[in-house]
């Protein structure tokens, strides 16, 4: 007679560090994105320590000067250090990028999640308002936000987080229609829990995956966003640094003689928004099961 | 040997002349450095943005002369025959009404319509803004005895009587339409002006064609007109570079010169002027702690004007420190005599830590506010950069609000806001009609400030009464020292000086220290 011997030993777990490194080893773009977002995220967070000058402070003696050791990426029209002004910019994108994809996207993924739980008239219901809003282009429909509400960072982030809110609750709806038929969630059911023990316990932890990378992408989106506003002049207001605010005035006067002004903030804006998206495009690789061994 | 010489001269002349002769025809393009006017209603708006709109489709009274704007008395007639001389001391002025004068409308302008659109200036109805009433309170009476004849009785007789009457935004308008709906002139446009109105896109442009009925015969020499509102300067730039627009009128700060000009000298002329406009902090005194006269004191204070002034001038079209008098003029205060003044002292560290000390003793150390910014960029945003800067000297933190042309003159009118970034922007360099803008508001409806104050109008009244000219310069010390010093009701910034480059095609305007003045282009033409 011959034995059927059964390995039901655990897969090995790996350590946050292994699962870093062999996202790094099949994810080189995304690492690249990864290393972009930690750096604009450290900068922001520690500018009042690695900035060299006050970002707002006029220096007449300096106005409109190119690079140079003194002022490593120029000045602007008013002397300003335009490093410092990029380096504190990187905090407001952050702060705006940041609170918009997390609130936005936890709002679309309770909404969504219940959306597809309920069903119904419910579902009808937040799928047209969802058609509204998505109706409207992010940048449109945040411009309008802004005209109700004002400008500033607050606003912005409201104008911001508003539109992104049907966005992620479209996608989750679909992931969590789904998981609604699993039996599982019918076992959860039939044994009397509540909705919203099975809405958070069972349902919420198996969109986690889109839901990420929806996140992500939506923090570069919000900051386009933000600098597109800035720029249009309904975002953030002057002298409060922010990258889409140095695109305008002088930047676009001064465009032909101290082309720096303009340049440097765009840079900025380039590569945040690139190191988020190759980020999130390697996060979806990585996280997407049908994608994961290729 | 005389022939030679004959056609020596000939030869010499010819081209001139023929460089200079009115050519008829064309349309010209200009920009609008706004967003759009807050209304088409001259004798309501204040801004160059309704005058840069509107005033090629009307007449007026009396103007300055077009070919010689810079003149702060070379006044000729629009609608009247001859300039008057007054009798009764100076105290009545009849003014003749020219004959066939028609609106565009083809109905007959009688001096019933001069004199219904006067005392709508300076006696508006109830309910009817009348942005400049004050200037003329010199005025008694203004009848139309006959359909060609206005007569202007005055309380007093004054040497500001005529120069208030030449304001630019003193648009003739029909009695009848006045009668029906003052408000009519607000949203829509009838004149006798030069050019007759055609299209207006709100946000985009306003166009005219030539009046054939003009009074004035041979003008315009414009086929019509088109002006874009363009407020972002770089838009207005590359227009005027790419030949898409021939100019804008109201003037470029530095660097926009130096870029016109870069590798175009033969195609951009330039015209420059210094400015009767200055920048003013308007304070809103019925909000708190601005009702606190240290309060104000401090915010004057604080800022570095000798300093500001030359760097701001390299980026800006802001270049001279001065007071509430237009510098140059006799009436404005000396170098010595600002520098006694808060906000114009030569040590600027003693003015901060007199700052410090007057907010501490207001308890508003911690002093923190908003400022409403209009949504241009020369010099608004600049100078609203630069005081925010100026400020946090002294600790005061703000928080910049830009707004259009039109919210930004609502906030202002409705009194919601804490500290407006303004200007003070006149006609004719007439000092003292031009210091009303800063009378209280319930004498001026051009001040902002929310205020009332006796003691500043007897001040003005002194000055306003005095003939003496030593005793007039006094009077406006007294005035001035008060206004920016003792009550610091308004923060007078630097005065702005007016660079404008053109397509070198563009002939017949000439600048002047207003923005304002001779903006109606009958006499504009293009050398194409």
């Amino acid at each position: 007679m011959s034995a059927t011997v059964i390995d039901d030993a655990p897969l090995p777990q790996r350590s946050f560090w292994q699962s870093t490194l062999r996202f790094c080893k099949r994810q080189p773009l995304g690492t690249f994105g990864l290393i972009l977002v930690i750096i604009m995220a450290v900068t922001g967070f520690t500018a009042e320590w690695i900035a060299p000058y006050n970002p707002t402070a006029n220096d007449f003696a300096a106005m409109t000067e190119p690079p140079s050791f003194a002022h490593l990426l120029g000045t602007d029209q008013f002397g300003r250090d335009l490093m410092s002004r990029i380096i504190y910019g990187a905090r407001t994108a952050l702060i705006v990028g940041l609170s918009s994809a997390v609130v936005g996207g936890f709002s679309g993924l309770v909404i969504g999640v219940a959306s597809a739980y309920f069903g119904g008239l419910t579902d009808l219901i937040i799928q047209r308002v969802s058609d509204i809003v998505m109706a409207f282009p992010l940048i449109i429909m945040a411009l309008a936000v802004v005209s109700i509400f004002g400008p500033g960072v607050h606003n912005v982030i409201l104008a911001i987080t508003i539109p992104l809110i049907p966005r992620c609750s479209r996608v989750v709806r679909s992931s969590a229609l789904t998981i609604r038929s699993m039996p599982y969630v019918d076992a959860a059911r039939a044994c009397g829990f509540g909705h919203t023990r099975i809405i958070l316990r069972h349902m919420v932890p198996n969109v986690v995956a889109p839901f990420l990378i929806m996140v992500t992408s939506f923090v570069g989106q919000a900051i386009l966003a933000e600098a597109s506003l800035s720029y249009l002049g309904l975002g953030v207001q002057e002298p409060v640094p922010a990258w889409g605010l140095m695109l305008q005035g002088g930047a676009e006067e001064y465009a032909s003689t101290a082309p720096w002004i303009a340049i440097f903030p765009g840079v900025a804006i380039m590569l945040a928004v690139l190191g988020i998206n190759l980020f999130g495009d390697a996060l979806r690789d990585a996280l997407d099961p049908k994608l994961r061994e290729r | 040997m005389r022939r030679i010489l004959l056609a020596c001269l000939l030869a010499w002349a010819l081209p001139a002349t023929a460089a200079e002769t009115p050519k008829r025809g064309g349309t010209l393009t200009y920009m609008i450095p706004a967003d759009a006017p807050p209304s088409f209603d001259g004798h309501r708006e204040v801004t160059f943005a309704t005058v840069h709109s509107v005033a090629p489709f009307y007449s007026v009274l009396i103007r300055i002369n077009p070919m010689n704007p810079s003149s702060p008395d070379d006044f000729v007639c629009d609608l009247c025959t001859e300039m008057p001389k007054p009798i009764d001391a100076g105290k009545t002025w009849t003014f003749k009404i020219r004959d066939g004068v028609k609106w565009h409308d083809g109905t007959p302008l009688t001096a019933a319509d001069v004199a219904a659109s006067w005392n709508s200036i300076v006696y508006p109805a109830p309910g009817v803004l009348s942005a400049r009433a004050s200037i003329y309170s010199m005025i008694d009476t203004i009848t139309a005895p006959d359909a060609s004849t206005v007569v202007f009785k005055l309380k007093f007789a004054t040497e500001a009587f005529l120069p208030a009457l030449a304001d630019a935004y003193a648009f003739v308008y029909k009695a009848e339409t006045l009668a029906k709906d003052p408000h009519w002139y607000e949203k829509n446009i009838l004149g006798s002006g030069p050019f007759k109105f055609t299209t207006y896109e709100l946000g985009q442009s306003i166009s005219g064609v030539r009046n054939p009925d003009y009074y004035l015969k041979g003008l315009p020499y414009l086929d019509g007109f088109v002006g874009i509102y363009a407020p972002k300067e770089s838009t207005r730039v590359e227009a005027i570079r790419g030949n898409r627009a021939a100019l804008e009128f109201r003037g470029l700060p530095p660097s926009a010169e130096q870029q016109l000009r870069k590798g175009a000298e033969d195609k951009i002329a330039v015209q420059t002027s210094d400015w009767n406009c200055v920048n003013n902090m308007t304070i809103n005194h019925k909000r708190k702690p601005f009702d606190d006269v240290r309060v104000r004191r401090a915010l004057a204070l604080a800022i570095d004007q000798w300093k500001g002034a030359p760097a701001l001038a390299k980026v800006t079209n802001i270049k001279t420190v001065g007071g509430i008098v237009f510098p140059g003029s006799p009436l404005a205060a000396t170098k010595e005599e600002l520098q006694k003044i808060a906000g114009f002292w030569p040590d600027i560290e003693k003015s901060r830590t007199e700052a410090r000390r007057l907010l501490k003793e207001a308890g508003a150390e911690n002093l923190s506010f908003e400022l409403v910014v209009r949504n241009v960029d020369q010099p608004y945003k600049y100078t609203a950069n630069w005081v925010i800067d100026e400020w946090s000297k002294i600790g005061v933190k703000v928080n910049q609000k830009v707004v259009p042309t039109g919210p930004w003159f609502e906030a202002m009118r409705g009194g919601t806001f804490d500290v407006v970034s303004e200007s003070a922007c006149q006609s004719l360099v007439n000092p003292i009609l031009d210091v009303q803008k800063f009378l209280p508001t319930n004498v001026s409806p051009q001040n902002y400030n929310q205020y009332e104050d006796p003691k500043q109008v007897e001040l003005y009244e002194k000055l306003l009464h005095e003939t003496d000219p030593a005793k007039v310069r006094a009077d406006m010390r007294a005035f001035e020292d008060y206004t920016l010093d003792t009550a610091a009701h308004t923060l007078i910034l630097v005065w702005w000086y007016r660079i404008v480059p053109y397509q070198s095609y563009v002939k017949g305007w000439k600048i002047s220290p207003s923005h304002f003045l001779n903006q109606d282009l009958g006499a504009v033409w293009l050398d194409q």
